[in-house]
């Protein structure tokens, strides 16, 4: 086994895919950035690329290549951890590495159409081979149905493993919940004329992914996390993990009524989907304590810094980002004001950045570690590891800098164009250019800005960390406790 | 390792996960018939179709605290008046357009979609168009050339060139004028809506 480079014969069949997918979606991620960017500056200067590259079109690549490097992340995490928690190698390897390939490919025909095409007539034929239109879910519905296939398989890969190897609390979790998430996505894949249909099944895929499935599968995945980093006990692992889903699922289910108080649906979700999802952030609590305790009873001792350090960033941002943040303006009394504004887009910046975004980055780490042949990743790295700390310092400063100037934003619009000026195209724009707007959407470019920088130097530590190292990684599960020796 | 209390035991939570969520997605499931009966289109939350025959008031309703629709008396969309069928297929290739056309990606629909540009949900009840009698007509020059007719209201936003012709244009103010009927529980708050001449 060779130390120190990238060599595959370091990783098992699914781990073998697990990075493939990782690599592609770091490149989404980079283009989720790059076209933040561009949306961002087109709020400050409103003529830039008008007519060529369109703010719509922008934002439009800037948050379906959020959710698609989110997917192959989580789906690169479950490709990761397959064997080693099933115990034999995956089933399915070869198709499993062909619906990769479709899949990637797939993903690059439905950018280049989103940035070549863009638009289409008003007919059927736009929404099946050009773009959906609808928020999120855009990609057109060839690409719906090669997702559903390409999702099918994976769920095989990842079931017949299982069965074929052993079960575990945090395997029957996980296979469960993915077919919740599959069938989930069938949700979205219809056309009507009623756009109060259409809103409410579209929530039922928005939703039900990222407040529900999406948050059990992160569950999953810390708790795999844990046990690696720090060596936790499965038993204590899989007993947070159930009660993660009981309340998770038992809050997060019918908390789907927040999105129900204003697109038509009856007033009874006013006390149901403002009861249940006032209750949501608790499961993102015992996240925080369950990943903190753990982390104190192990005294930090783990055996990849950056990869624990992101699973904390994980625990924090989840209950900041998708907890507070969105229990700030979850009850209807508020959501009134605040609904359609900056508000929301504060609340998901912060959230799918928190929840999601660190978790698969910890993965990441954890993945490079054992590529380059379970190298050293704890104290004394190389310059005290000043590129992994810098990455998460300055993506860190750009997301929560982002959230408060859009939350600032969002007051003011809620404020100014819903609560004074009444809601009108008028008072919107009236709201618009307030300079508390203005500002706002400037620090915005500015921390965006920064967080690129993060970017550039995480992609730079993931492909570099642990190179021509000589030490090897401690095994948490033996030497949880022990003080390493070499540094 | 015995010493695990009843209530922090696997067995108990696991139990826990898979009848709170089976509850709940039953208790959802249920949920769901009742509202998916009650904004299917000709219901009185969302109207038929054919409403884009009549006027649409936005009025304060005491009783509620909350603005609604009320549906007034006969002003056919561009003087046509259109059966069930007819004004389904009208607000139908607006809502395609407007799905085609990337809408959702800076305006927002009944409040979800992007926040560069202003919310649709009562468009056609915006005073923004000045007067009643002209509405339609400005509504149709400005989405077939959004540049030319552009009122960007002091940002400099202006909405592109999309290339929407006059048919689907017309199917596109179809499909405002029947959204603005929509019973969207007093959403967007305090809207004052354009000056419209109570029908006879």
């Amino acid at each position: 086994m060779t130390v120190a480079t990238f060599d595959s014969a370091n990783l098992n069949v699914g781990q073998k895919l697990a990075v493939k997918y990782f690599t592609a979606a770091i490149v989404l991620f980079v283009a989720q950035i790059l076209f933040g960017l561009l949306a961002g500056l087109q709020f400050v200067m409103p003529e830039f690329l008008y007519n060529v590259l369109d703010f719509n079109v922008n934002r439009m690549v800037h948050i379906n290549a959020m959710i698609v490097w989110m997917l192959f992340g989580f789906i690169g995490s479950v490709y990761w951890l397959v064997e080693d928690e099933a115990g034999v190698p995956l089933v399915g390897a070869k198709l499993a590495n062909l619906s990769f390939w479709v899949l990637t490919a797939a993903v690059t025909v439905v950018v280049l159409v989103y940035l070549f095409v863009q638009i289409g007539p008003g007919t059927m034929a736009s929404i099946w081979f050009i773009n959906e239109g609808r928020e999120y879910i855009e990609a057109p519905r060839w690409a719906d149905i090669g997702i559903v296939i390409c999702v099918l398989i994976f769920f095989y890969n990842v079931a017949a493993t299982f069965m074929k190897g052993k079960w575990s609390g945090i395997s029957g979790v996980l296979v469960l919940d993915l077919v919740a998430l599959a069938g989930l996505y069938l949700a979205g894949m219809f056309y009507t004329s009623n756009i109060s249909m259409d809103q409410h099944w579209w929530w039922w895929v928005i939703h039900l992914w990222v407040e529900a499935t999406w948050e059990v599968l992160v569950g999953c995945i810390m708790a795999w996390g844990l046990m690696k980093t720090l060596g936790a006990r499965r038993s204590v692992v899989t007993t947070w993990l159930y009660i993660e889903v009981a309340l998770m699922f038992g809050s997060g289910i019918l908390g789907l009524g927040h999105h129900y108080f204003w697109i038509g649906t009856p007033e009874y979700w006013f006390t149901i989907g403002g009861f249940f999802s006032a209750l949501e952030p608790i499961p993102l609590v015992a996240m925080v304590v369950h990943a903190v305790y753990d982390s104190g009873v192990h005294r930090f001792k783990n055996a990849n810094h950056p990869a624990l350090a992101w699973l904390i960033a994980h625990a924090f941002g989840n209950f900041f980002g998708a907890g507070v943040w969105g229990f700030m303006h979850t009850l209807p009394q508020i959501n009134l004001y605040t609904h359609g504004t900056q508000w929301t887009a504060s609340h998901g910046h912060l959230a799918f950045f928190g929840a999601y975004a660190t978790i698969i980055i910890a993965v990441m780490y954890m993945a490079v570690q054992k590529w380059r042949g379970g190298v050293w990743m704890s104290a004394g790295l190389p310059g005290n590891g000043w590129k992994w700390k810098w990455s998460l310092g300055l993506l860190h400063v750009g997301i929560i800098g982002m959230t408060m100037a859009l939350l600032i934003a969002g007051y003011e619009q809620s404020f100014v164009e819903r609560a004074m000026e009444g809601s009108t195209w008028g008072a919107y724009f009236s709201a618009q250019t307030a300079p508390w707007f203005i500002q706002a959407m400037h620090w915005r470019m500015l921390f965006g800005v920064v967080m690129a920088f993060g970017t550039v130097l995480l992609v730079w530590d993931l492909a570099t960390i642990g190179r021509g190292e000589t030490r090897r990684a401690i095994d948490p599960e033996v030497h949880g406790d022990e003080v390493p020796a070499a540094a | 390792m015995n010493d695990v209390p009843w209530w922090a035991g696997q067995d108990l939570w696991r139990k826990m996960a898979i009848w709170v969520t089976a509850f709940m997605a039953v208790v959802l499931i249920f949920l769901t018939f009742d509202t998916v009966k009650q904004i299917t289109a000709g219901g009185k939350r969302v109207p038929a179709y054919s409403v884009i025959n009549n006027k649409i008031f936005y009025k304060f309703n005491a009783e509620r605290n909350m603005q609604e629709p009320v549906i007034g008396g006969e002003a056919p969309l561009f003087g046509q008046v259109l059966n069930e069928e007819e004004a389904q297929a009208l607000v139908s290739l607006g809502k395609m357009t407007v799905q085609a056309k990337n809408c959702m990606n800076c305006h927002t629909l009944l409040g979800n979609g992007a926040y560069y540009a202003p919310d649709l949900t009562k468009a056609w009840l915006d005073p923004g168009w000045g007067a009643e009698s002209v509405r339609e007509q400005l509504m149709l020059a400005f989405l077939q050339d959004p540049e030319a007719n552009a009122r960007t209201y002091g940002t400099n936003r202006k909405m592109p060139q999309l290339g929407i012709t006059e048919e689907e244009a017309r199917g596109v103010v179809a499909f405002l004028k029947w959204m603005s009927s929509i019973d969207t529980n007093g959403f967007p708050r305090g809207f004052t809506p354009i000056k419209q001449e109570e029908a006879s």
